[in-house]
């Protein structure tokens, strides 16, 4: 796979060349918050930024979404709405929100069940990653199998290297990519390369977040009774902060929006913090206190997760951890778990 | 600083060595930088952890209700006043908890420094004769402490704790000529129509975590109304009217009652300005029924009661 060279002066000019053939997502800056946003020129979007702190899978997987629509008449008829298919580019997408979207595919994209709602928006976008080569305290993604700069999911990745990027294709749409637009991409010279090279290490050295994840599975196993929630849950305020702006949690709950004779069916993110995650109709709720609920959201990441689908549901991006309004910090939940 | 986190130590040590109370809720270090996050101890030996800054933001008496333990609790003079409010609602006797008040200079707004900073990670922060010394991997950086203050904390009249079992250090002076309701003022010389437009932009920001609820220590409601799907209060879509509807009944619910520490600002990871509307609130029950939350454990919250000479003109 080929590497390129933009400078960074010629950034709005390629982004420019994106606008007119695709919509384009990047990461902005409203309010004093970082998010994805669909933008419409290349100013709007943020090159130097931390991450987002909401993660990007808002875009295939919004806070809210309306699945159809009915009347209720004599008959009940049904009319379907589903989002549009269209060309995207998802860009600037940092590589552990890339390794999560990958994850989320697990859920919504599996033999079992195909979930067109998240689909139609995911099929067709082309994924422009840009390494992280500023990784933060509380960043971990080399302990999930990521890396700053991972290519996993990606289909370009761009490389800082000061004044301009190195840009690789990873696979067939990001070649095209850089085919397609090539008046604004430069060879890549051997130092650009070896720059790269450094700044990648560099990266990695900067994650000093450690922690040996191989055995988790296994040892929370025969965890599930044990008084270690009774002692770490005190702390919890039961808020959604940890799983909403978590880039991988993807439960939600549907409702119906009734009128008369006319309604609407819609889905919204959900959170196993909250008491009404689990409570059934009888009135019983399985998962009581704050106890179960945060040894659900531990479980089913580290452990659920890996039986249902093989991987960790966590990518190490550690917004669970700088958002929680109480510093509840995870990473000192699975050092001790794996001690 | 350092002086009050020492004699802390001492006095909560005593507390725990003499059986006086089961269980210390205080604040320890976190492992963020401008942070302190919730502890509790029950053991002598656990006491050095516990430490007292300017970087204690979180309301503790949110952990108060349905304790079955005699607690001591550390607590600022907002703190303090939320745990009256509980006294007064019944959530906790006077009995069973032991005040350990804090005299409190301000608490740092960490997404102003933050916001000031940019896209730069601080690593390191400390606090000292008023100046916030801050470190990041290639920066340093020294800001005005009073600059970076919560709002909250600005207009803050009770910076003392008003009711306490012991007091940790001397009190501190009250802030003078504040005007705590200039915000509010401005908000009154709206049009309805712009208020509507200002309400409409904060809740624009909200995504329904709830952390605002979950961080409140009189949000003690068993079952909050967003949590009732029998029937069901509100919608769970991003609607504006069911995002708005959540936000106008917590206003309602707290009104009379909420102290302005600040925690709902503080846990909202949307920076989602919640304390505009709450401010309001707390002006009108002040204008109508001469109230003031949390100053009395014998007080009953006007909201909570009739009294025949309650103004009723509002009753059209």
């Amino acid at each position: 796979m080929s590497e390129k060279v933009i400078q960074k002066n010629k950034m709005v000019d390629f982004l420019n060349e994106l606008l007119k053939a695709y919509k384009v997502f990047a990461p902005v800056k409203r309010d004093h918050i970082v998010s994805f946003d669909a933008i419409q020129s290349s100013g709007e979007m943020l090159l130097n930024y931390l991450n987002s702190r909401i993660p990007p899978k808002e875009i295939f997987f919004p806070r809210s979404e309306k699945m159809f629509e009915y009347i209720r008449d004599d008959l009940i008829e049904v009319k379907e709405v589903l989002p549009s298919e269209e060309r995207k580019v998802l860009f600037g997408i940092r590589p552990c929100d890339a390794k999560a979207i990958l994850l989320l595919d697990k859920v919504f994209d599996s033999p079992d069940y195909q979930d067109p709602y998240y689909l139609r928006k995911r099929k067709e976008t082309i994924f422009v990653g840009m390494g992280c080569d500023r990784p933060q305290s509380t960043c971990f993604c080399t302990s999930l199998g990521g890396a700053p700069f991972s290519e996993e999911g990606l289909d370009l990745l761009f490389t800082n290297i000061g004044d301009r990027f190195v840009v690789k294709g990873i696979t067939e749409e990001g070649e095209t990519l850089l085919e397609k637009y090539e008046q604004v991409f430069e060879r890549a010279k051997k130092s650009d390369l070896d720059d790269k090279l450094n700044v990648e290490k560099e990266a990695v050295n900067r994650i000093k977040s450690k922690i040996a994840l191989e055995k988790i599975e296994k040892r929370l196993d025969k965890m599930f009774e044990d008084s270690f929630w009774d002692r770490i849950y005190q702390k919890c305020l039961g808020c959604a902060v940890c799983t909403y702006l978590c880039p991988t949690c993807h439960c939600f709950d549907i409702t119906d929006e009734t009128m008369d004779t006319s309604g609407e069916r819609f889905r919204a993110w959900d959170s196993c913090q909250f008491a009404l995650f689990t409570l059934q109709a009888s009135g019983h709720n399985p998962r009581m206190s704050g106890k179960e609920r945060v040894r659900q959201r531990i479980m089913h990441k580290f452990n659920y997760f890996v039986k249902n689908y093989g991987e960790i549901a966590c990518v190490g991006c550690g917004r669970c951890i700088k958002n929680c309004p109480v510093n509840f910090d995870i990473r000192q939940i699975l050092l001790e778990l794996v001690s | 600083m350092q002086k009050r986190e020492k004699l802390l130590k001492e006095e909560v040590k005593k507390l725990l060595d003499k059986k006086q109370v089961d269980m210390v809720i205080g604040y320890e270090k976190g492992t963020l930088a401008l942070r302190t996050t919730p502890c509790f101890l029950a053991s002598v030996d656990d006491v050095d952890r516990l430490v007292w800054n300017e970087f204690c933001e979180n309301n503790l008496a949110k952990y108060l209700p349905g304790r079955k333990e005699k607690v001591a609790i550390v607590a600022k003079g907002c703190d303090v006043r939320s745990i009256v409010g509980l006294i007064q609602e019944r959530q906790i006797t006077r009995e069973q908890i032991f005040i350990v008040g804090i005299p409190c200079e301000g608490i740092i707004d960490r997404r102003k420094i933050e916001s000031r900073l940019g896209e730069k990670e601080i690593l390191e922060a400390t606090c000292e004769n008023g100046k916030i010394l801050l470190r990041g991997e290639d920066f340093q950086e020294i800001l005005k402490k009073g600059d970076f203050l919560y709002d909250s904390c600005k207009v803050c009249k009770y910076r003392n704790p008003i009711v306490f079992d012991l007091l940790i250090g001397d009190r501190v002076p009250e802030l003078e000529k504040i005007d705590e309701y200039a915000e509010v003022r401005k908000f009154e010389a709206e049009s309805p129509d712009e208020r509507w437009l200002h309400f409409q932009k904060e809740i624009s920001k909200c995504i329904r975590c709830y952390a605002c609820r979950s961080a409140c220590p009189l949000c003690y409601c068993e079952q909050c109304f967003v949590d009732q799907s029998q029937p069901r209060w509100i919608g769970i879509t991003d609607n504006p009217s069911d995002v708005g509807v959540f936000h106008l009944f917590r206003v309602f619910h707290v009104a009379g009652r909420c102290v302005d520490c600040g925690a709902c600002s503080r846990a909202c990871p949307m920076n989602i300005d919640h304390r505009w509307l709450l401010k309001k609130m707390e002006k009108d029950v002040k204008e109508l029924f001469g109230y003031e939350a949390g100053l009395s454990v014998e007080e009953v919250p006007p909201l909570a009661t009739f009294k025949e000479e309650d103004p009723q003109d509002f009753i059209k």
